[in-house]
């Protein structure tokens, strides 16, 4: 026998005939690791291919500037500080820019008011491209360009009509935006967006290119020690800081639920693995007998657990691929979240380093998933193995719980630890181990919870055999459970917290929603209080409580957070905790929980906000629940709001009808009396129907975790039927020797059947209690991290019975059909098969 | 980008209507410091100045600075402290012979908010860092920077303003309309400093400063000009120039010879001829110039034969990277004299 026979020979007969003895159970295994990495890399691949796309889109609407200065509010910054910015050592040109929303037809446009000539130096990409004609036409007031995609099948020639927070104006297409042809982008000349939108004396940003050469960080410094309140300096590593915190959590989360995945394919590949090297334990004695060292044993396990992850990983990064391309046609690139709201489908974009990473993660899966297994099998004495095919453990002692509980003991301390760098990475971890504590309590878990069973005698042969059987292997029972143990308790975990989140927002919902209907802009503002005062009047109209919400930057490095204008801000939203009264004559305002926690503010606490081109000093009054704008809210009073600012636009409404209107009746009015452009633009939902939206948008953003949890229980399920049916097949001597014994077939598959049942009780109560566990980790811990807010647990009982009941079922009818398989070989036989 | 747009700029006279605009007519006297300033109802305008500039060791460079108006005819009434009046552009070159070819540099801006500007009460236009203006003193100032070279110099009138044709009143074609209002400043002495390569050295020399603006440059059929400005050393100053056809025959020409007493010549279209003598071509845009023209005026006293030659030949300013229209704008002597030669539309016809 040569070294190359030894090395590659007999590996490659004992992995072909487990594959023909045993698919069903390596599939699984294989199939959990291919999940795993699909789903990891799908995620990746989306939101990378959805962040591409997106930041693409910030770039172009943006063009590329070295720096940018930005106002920090609608309002805008005074436009005297653009020459005094454009004349600072360093620069060697500005750009300013005007920013409008705006719509033409009802599709939202990004429309910049630029000085062609500045742009030329700067930001070459924003350039227009006039059509035939007359060349003035870039300063033309009249003119307008459009990109392709904003274009939308007008042509270059005709009026059209642009609106801008419920202003009107015509304009003619005079060209078009070469560089920007997929982003819905306007441009017009600065002076017709100042004079014709009432932006005169503002302009909303001033583009910068730095003289060659020059030092950013001092040039920096000297732009920041410039900036009025109102302003702020921003570049493109803040855009990527900024495009990246929009969906960061959110995909970190579903990377992590991914990784999950694959740990839960390590448990199965470990489960898979430690029954197939326990059944072939005089397979490997005989190895050895005939001169394999235990390093060549251990080597053997672990090239089959090699060989599972290889195929898995590619299967998976193949699957993955597949996934990403369905989920960017079907939900779109933000996976459901509505982080993204680009119009079209992003293109696909591979990464190779990703798929390489996954696959690695993957084969690594596999390998540690054999570990235990391999050494379990290197350690086999071979006269032993040869004769006897036992649970090694002596069922009179009791296995040991010591380890189980120190795994979970660090688990809950890794709970207790603080995010790193926005990311709940100690969360993870202890989900992690508090899943590994969970299998490993399994055997004494088993028995603990036999216990009461194995202290009673039964009449029934079968229900006694199944119960000894159980109590007398627990290891045995404990391998068989571990995947199912770590499956369930994923799938409970991610039940349980989805549960409460909806739960949580379904009550918000309530407490943000007292009025019978809500009017939107959609963002806009059109309302000036001449119109607010006619939407007021409308018959029908009991009460009108305007409002409008503004993006306000506290941070270049952040996005800008939401400010929320409306009458008794500080008291209309119910307060977290406590709530402290503003001292007189400071302004009070409230805080969404994420804004509380990105800013760390707490109630009393001082907040400087650039309004109306001032430093305002702002007392936090307390702080509300808000599960809308991630990026966080301030919520401010409507009187303080237009004195500081004199912006009298609203943009939404919440209107209460007289007792008795129709709302329909009602809403056809308001339609009615408002002019048709604005009307086109605004909807108006009866309360119901909003709550329905935003728990549909809330459901649709969670499709993907439905999605994974589905794939978890599927996995969990066959790995709980391969497994039984495995351990059913290996008993064919012992089924041979009841039979002997004068034990009917009939009361085998019985005696099967409630072993089966027993495990899965077994596995389902742990499942559930783990999973409970597990559910807070994420809901005390993940969740606060990532997303910046809190929930109230809420558990789904008829969830938590219905698993537990359909894993019972489940493994009681594979254990059957596995049985009635076994038992029908010859009695005579099967008892031969003991060599 | 910036090329495009300078190209359009450049086609401005031929696409816009001439209604809103002033025509330049004649019966006005000029009003200083007033008309040193910019004449916005007018649609183009500049302030031209070139020279020689004499440094250590008898060494001679040749320079231009120019600023040009354009009104857009836009945006009238629009409150918009941007609103697209008037456009700024500015050129600016070195002519050394060591260097063999121009270094230049152009910017170009709309007049706003303090950063591009031109003053109505006194010469004072600026885009950003690029300056000239008017001293109280008397004495003109500019401070210019392109790829390579920056100017910083003063300009001390020695001499009276010298106005162009009929007391400023400079007809351009056989219709009265085409006309521009037009003056000179000649004997300019200059001083300051010139940084060419990173080396700062001082100099002195010799300017002429020519403001021009009209609504009408241009008559049909024309396709450029030749001009001249020369400083005699005897304290005479001769402009001279012609409007040439798409066939290179004379359209129009025209000029005024300043004697050392002070007393002027007004040059009519039959009084002053430019005969090519040797052409250079460009190798960079393939147009030929008439580098050395004999240059003949008619004066009282008979007939002046001017022969003229250029400091180098390759003096051709192609602005096309910077979206300017390709000329000639070269420093030239002539015995007793030296100045400026302008070479415009060989390149394709000009469009102002």
């Amino acid at each position: 026998m040569t070294a190359a026979w030894r090395a590659a020979t007999a590996p490659r007969w004992m992995i072909a005939g487990e594959w023909h003895a045993h698919p069903v159970r390596i599939a699984t295994a294989v199939i959990a690791i291919a999940i795993g990495v699909a789903l990891g890399f799908a995620v990746h691949l989306v939101n990378a291919s959805a962040l591409d796309r997106f930041a693409r889109g910030l770039a172009t609407v943006n063009g590329g500037a070295d720096l940018r200065i930005e106002t920090t509010s609608r309002q805008g910054i005074g436009e005297n500080l653009y020459p005094r910015i454009a004349r600072l050592p360093g620069i060697a040109a500005a750009s300013p820019v005007v920013v409008l929303h705006a719509r033409i037809g009802g599709m939202p446009v990004d429309l910049l008011g630029l000085d062609a000539l500045r742009a030329a130096q700067v930001t070459p990409t924003l350039l227009p491209r006039p059509g035939a004609g007359d060349p003035m036409a870039v300063f033309d007031p009249q003119s307008l360009f459009l990109s392709h995609a904003a274009l939308a099948g007008h042509r270059v020639g005709e009026r059209i009509i642009v609106v801008v927070d419920g202003r009107a104006q015509s304009f003619t297409i005079a060209g078009s935006l070469p560089g920007a042809q997929a982003r819905a982008l306007g441009m017009i000349d600065i002076a017709a967006a100042q004079s014709r939108f009432a932006r005169l004396g503002t302009i909303d940003r001033i583009d910068l290119k730095l003289a060659h050469g020059a030092d950013t960080g001092r040039i920096r410094a000297t732009l920041n020690a410039a900036l009025p309140p109102g302003a702020i300096l921003a570049g493109t590593a803040d855009d990527a800081d900024r495009t990246d915190a929009l969906s960061r959590a959110y995909r970190v989360n579903l990377d992590m639920l991914a990784l999950v995945a694959l740990l839960t394919g390590a448990f199965l590949v470990y489960s898979a693995q430690a029954l197939s090297v326990a059944r072939r334990g005089p397979h490997f004695a005989l190895l050895r007998v005939l001169g394999a060292d235990r390093r060549m044993v251990t080597g053997q396990v672990l090239a089959e657990g090699l060989v599972f992850g290889v195929i898995g990983a590619a299967v998976g990064i193949g699957l993955g691929l597949g996934i990403a391309m369905l989920v960017l046609r079907l939900v779109g690139g933000d996976l459901g979240s509505g982080y993204f709201s680009a119009g079209d489908v992003p293109p696909l974009v591979f990464a190779p380093g990703a798929a390489a990473g996954f696959a690695a993660l993957g084969i690594a899966t596999a390998l540690i998933g054999s570990l235990v297994p391999a050494r379990t099998a290197a350690r086999i004495a071979p006269a032993v193995a040869l004769k006897n095919l036992g649970d090694a453990i002596d069922p009179r002692r009791t296995p040991a719980i010591l380890p189980a509980v120190s795994l979970a003991g660090v688990g809950v301390a890794a709970a207790l630890m603080p995010a790193v760098g926005g990311i709940a990475l100690f969360g993870y971890l202890s989900i992690g181990l508090l899943l590994a504590g969970g299998v490993a309590a399994m055997p004494w878990l088993a028995r603990a919870l036999l216990a009461p069973l194995a202290r009673r005698h039964f009449v029934s042969p079968a229900i006694e055999l199944a119960v000894r059987r159980l109590w007398g292997a627990p290891s045995q029972a404990a391998v068989a459970l571990s995947g199912i143990v770590a499956s369930v308790g994923l799938m409970i975990a991610m039940a349980v917290m989805v549960a409460s989140f909806r739960g949580s927002v379904d009550e918000w919902l309530g407490q943000i929603l007292p009025a019978d209907l809500y009017l939107t802009a959609g963002g806009d503002a059109p309302f000036d209080p001449t119109a607010q005062r006619a939407l007021a009047g409308v018959a029908g109209v009991r009460h009108v409580v305007f409002s409008v919400q503004r993006p306000i930057a506290l941070a270049p490095d952040r996005p800008a957070l939401a400010l929320v204008v409306r009458p008794d801000a500080a008291s209309a939203y119910p307060s977290l905790g406590r709530r402290i009264a503003a001292p007189p004559g400071r302004i009070g305002i409230g805080v969404s929980e994420p804004a509380a926690r990105l800013y760390q503010l707490a109630p009393g606490a001082t907040v400087a906000l650039p309004l109306g081109g001032h430093r305002v000093l702002a007392f936090v009054t307390g702080i509300f629940r808000d599960y809308a704008r991630q990026a966080g809210a301030i919520a401010i009073d409507s009187t303080t709001y237009d004195q500081l600012t004199g912006d009298t636009h609203r943009g939404d409404a919440a209107i209460d009808i007289r007792p008795g209107a129709d709302p329909a009746t009602v809403i056809a009015a308001i339609h009615r009396r408002l002019p048709p452009l604005i009307a086109d633009t605004i909807q108006i939902l009866p309360v119901a129907a909003l709550r329905q939206r935003a728990l549909a948008i809330f459901d649709r953003s969670f499709a993907i975790t439905y999605g994974l949890e589905a794939v978890a229980i599927l996995v969990g399920l066959a790995g709980v039927a391969a497994t039984a049916s495995a351990q059913t097949m290996a008993r064919t001597r012992e089924f041979g020797m009841l039979r002997h014994l004068g034990v009917t077939r009939r009361q085998i598959v019985a005696m099967l059947g409630i072993e089966g049942a027993l495990l899965g009780l077994v596995g389902g109560i742990a499942g559930v209690g783990l999973g409970c566990g597990v559910a807070q980790v994420l809901i005390r811990v993940i969740n606060p991290q990532s997303f910046n807010w809190t929930m109230d647990t809420r558990t789904p009982l008829g969830l938590l019975a219905g698993v537990v009941l359909a894993l019972i079922v489940a493994s009681a009818i594979t254990a059957m059909l596995a049985g009635r398989s076994a038992v029908s070989v010859d009695a005579v036989r099967a008892v031969r098969e003991d060599w | 980008m910036l090329a495009r747009l300078l190209a359009m700029l450049a086609l401005l006279g031929a696409a816009a209507p001439p209604a809103p605009f002033a025509i330049a007519r004649p019966g006005a006297a000029f009003a200083f410091p007033r008309d040193h300033g910019a004449h916005p109802e007018y649609r183009t305008e500049w302030w031209y100045v070139t020279g020689w500039i004499d440094g250590p060791g008898g060494t001679h460079r040749g320079f231009q600075v120019t600023f040009f108006r354009t009104a857009t005819g836009l945006a009238a009434d629009d409150p918009s402290a941007f609103a697209p009046r008037q456009i700024l552009f500015a050129h600016a070159a070195l002519s050394d012979p060591a260097v063999g070819h121009l270094l230049h540099g152009e910017r170009i801006a709309r007049e706003a908010l303090g950063l591009a500007r031109a003053s109505r009460a006194d010469a004072d236009v600026a885009i950003d860092d690029w300056t000239l203006r008017r001293l109280p003193d008397g004495r003109f100032v500019t401070h210019v920077a392109g790829d390579g070279f920056a100017l910083d110099l003063a300009f001390r009138p020695t001499q009276p303003v010298l106005a162009q044709g009929d007391h400023g009143y400079s007809r351009k074609g056989p219709d009265p309309r085409d006309a521009s209002r037009y003056y000179s400043v000649p004997h300019l002495a200059v001083s300051g400093s010139v940084t060419e390569q990173g080396s700062v050295t001082t100099v002195t020399g010799n300017a002429w400063l020519d403001r021009e603006w009209s609504s009408t440059y241009l008559m049909p059929g024309a396709v450029g000009w030749d001009w001249t400005g020369l400083n005699f050393d005897d304290g005479g100053a001769l402009m001279a120039f012609r409007i040439r056809g798409a066939d290179g025959g004379t359209l129009w020409a025209g000029g005024t010879w300043r004697a050392p007493d002070g007393a002027s010549t007004v040059l009519g279209p039959h009084d002053v001829a430019f005969t090519a003598r040797h052409r250079w071509r460009s190798a960079g845009t393939g147009a030929a110039y008439p580098v050395d023209p004999l240059l003949r005026i008619r004066l009282p006293g008979g007939v002046r034969t001017l022969p003229l030659a250029p400091l180098f030949p390759d003096q051709e300013l192609d602005g096309r990277a910077g979206g300017s229209p390709v000329y000639w704008e070269g420093a030239v002597t002539t015995p007793g004299a030296r100045g400026y030669l302008e070479l415009t539309g060989y390149a394709g016809p000009l469009k102002l």
